[in-house]
Order: C-alpha cells, then structure tokens, then sequence
C-alpha cells in the first residue's frame, strides 16, 4: 500500500516533467514554451518530492522539513522565473507566434507611447 | 493577530519544554493546542480569533492546488494533441488590489493557473497583461480569473 501511494506520486511527477520538456521543445513561441516550462516543472517536482518526503516518513519515521521547504520555494520561484523571462523577452523584442489573436499589450503600449 | 500568533507560539515552545521533546512534531502539537486555547478563550483576548485568517489562507492553497493540477492537464492536453491550433494572445486584467505584495501573490498564482501567464503589469498597477495559450472567449477568461483569485486575494486581507 505505501509502495503504491509512493510509486504514484514519483510516476506522476516525472510524466509531467516528462510532458513538460515535450512542451518546450514542441511549442511556437517563447511564451507558450513558458506555459510548459513553469507548471509542469512545478507539479512534477511537487510529485517527486512528496514521495520522496512520504518515503521517509512511513519507512524511516522522518519528518523531514527540508522536502516540504523545497516544494514552497519551488512553487514560490518557478512563477517569479517565468513572469521574468516572458517580461524580459517581450521587452526585448520576441516576436509572438503569428496566429496569435489578442495582443492588448501592444494597443496599450501604442496610446501611451510607453508602458 | 500579531498577538495572538506571538502568544500561540509560546504556548507551542511551553508545550514543547513539557513535553521534554524538543523536536518540530512536539511544537506541532503545542501549537495545535494553542490555537484550540485561543479558540476557547477567544472573548478575552482582543481581536477576533486570527484563526479567520487562516482559514482564507488554507481556502487560498486549496484552490491554488486545484488550479495547479486543473493547469497541468490542459498543457498536457495542449502538448500531446497532434495539429497545434491553438489560438493564443495576450489580454489586459484590470485588478482592482492596491497593495504590492497581492498583486505579486495574483501574478503568480495566474502564471501557476490553466493557460494563463502573467507577462507584465502596467506602470500604475492597474492591469496585468496575461499571455493565454487559448482564448476562446476573453471575458470568459478575464471573468474566471477575477470571480476565483481575486475574490480568494480579498479575503485573506
């Protein structure tokens, strides 16, 4: 039963980061590739470390704050690195797919001259 | 609820020199027993019981875990599907949150949600522009986002 829960979680954990690079590689454009970048990476590593933080504490009677910690900033971090990359590249300049629809940055920016 | 959480942490480390463990679990416990205590005593105390807060902030992560499993199988959905027609695009979100430290919780939870990525906030803090992987229909997006986070943002202050 422990083996099973455990084996979940480290089994859905690296499909998503598995899915995740898939998406990277296989998304037009800088800012979809964040879309698989950031979230899966964060489910995936969530998944990994809860398994592992379960295994210590069922086998071993750990409790072991440090997994808990990694998977808080992790989530803390991974959307910060993203907001940052996306911002970065759209300053400089990254063009967007061509079948993007929408684009109100760019309106915006046009009125008011700069944001 | 500075003081309340000041004195439920003592009450945590007094449970803690009882017990005559000094592990993390042993504080756990105190702490728990504190904030049953506060409970309990809550007419007493000033300020109402901060536990309200807590409350929100769990309601918070709870949504947010949803949000972020809901958010990983659209990209699945997204990454294994053969044709890419998506049709993506970046819209303005009028907030209406005044504080730095909500606007930086809501852009990150955004990044963290299905389909959305916060790319930038305007000068005056009053729109966060989102990149979308699919925009079916703008306001339906703009809605959720506001009717779920926003709303969630709001209690916990």
């Amino acid at each position: 039963m422990k083996e099973t829960v455990i084996s979940l979680f480290l089994i859905a954990g690296t499909f998503f980061i598995l899915s995740g690079t898939i998406g990277v590689l296989r998304f037009p454009d800088v800012y979809s590739r964040l879309h698989a970048a950031t979230k899966s990476a964060t489910l995936g590593v969530s998944g990994v470390l809860i398994a592992t933080f379960l295994y210590f504490l069922f086998d071993m009677g750990i409790f072991s704050g440090k997994l808990i910690l990694g998977i808080i900033f992790v989530l803390l971090t991974a959307p910060v690195g993203g907001h940052m990359i996306s911002r970065a590249a759209y300053r400089s300049g990254v063009p967007l797919w061509e079948k993007t629809a929408y684009n109100q940055l760019e309106e915006k920016e046009k009125k008011d001259g700069q944001l | 609820m500075t003081f309340q959480l000041i004195i439920n942490i003592i009450i945590g480390i007094v449970w803690m020199f009882l017990s005559e463990s000094y592990t993390f679990v042993s504080f756990l416990c105190g702490f728990a027993v504190g904030v049953f205590l506060l409970y309990l005593l809550n007419r007493f105390i000033p300020d109402s019981f901060y536990f309200r807060y807590v409350n929100a902030i769990m309601y918070l992560i709870y949504l947010f875990a949803k949000e972020l499993i809901l958010a990983n199988i659209e990209v699945l959905k997204w990454v294994y599907k053969p044709k890419l027609d998506m049709q993506p695009g970046i819209i303005a979100l009028p907030i209406d949150l005044k504080k730095n430290w909500e606007i930086t919780l809501l852009a990150n939870l955004i990044t963290l949600t299905p389909g959305t990525l916060s790319v930038d906030i305007s000068r005056d803090q009053r729109y966060i522009y989102i990149h979308a992987i699919d925009l079916p229909d703008v306001n339906d997006t703009i809605m959720g986002i506001k009717e779920t986070f926003e709303k969630a943002i709001r209690e916990v202050t």
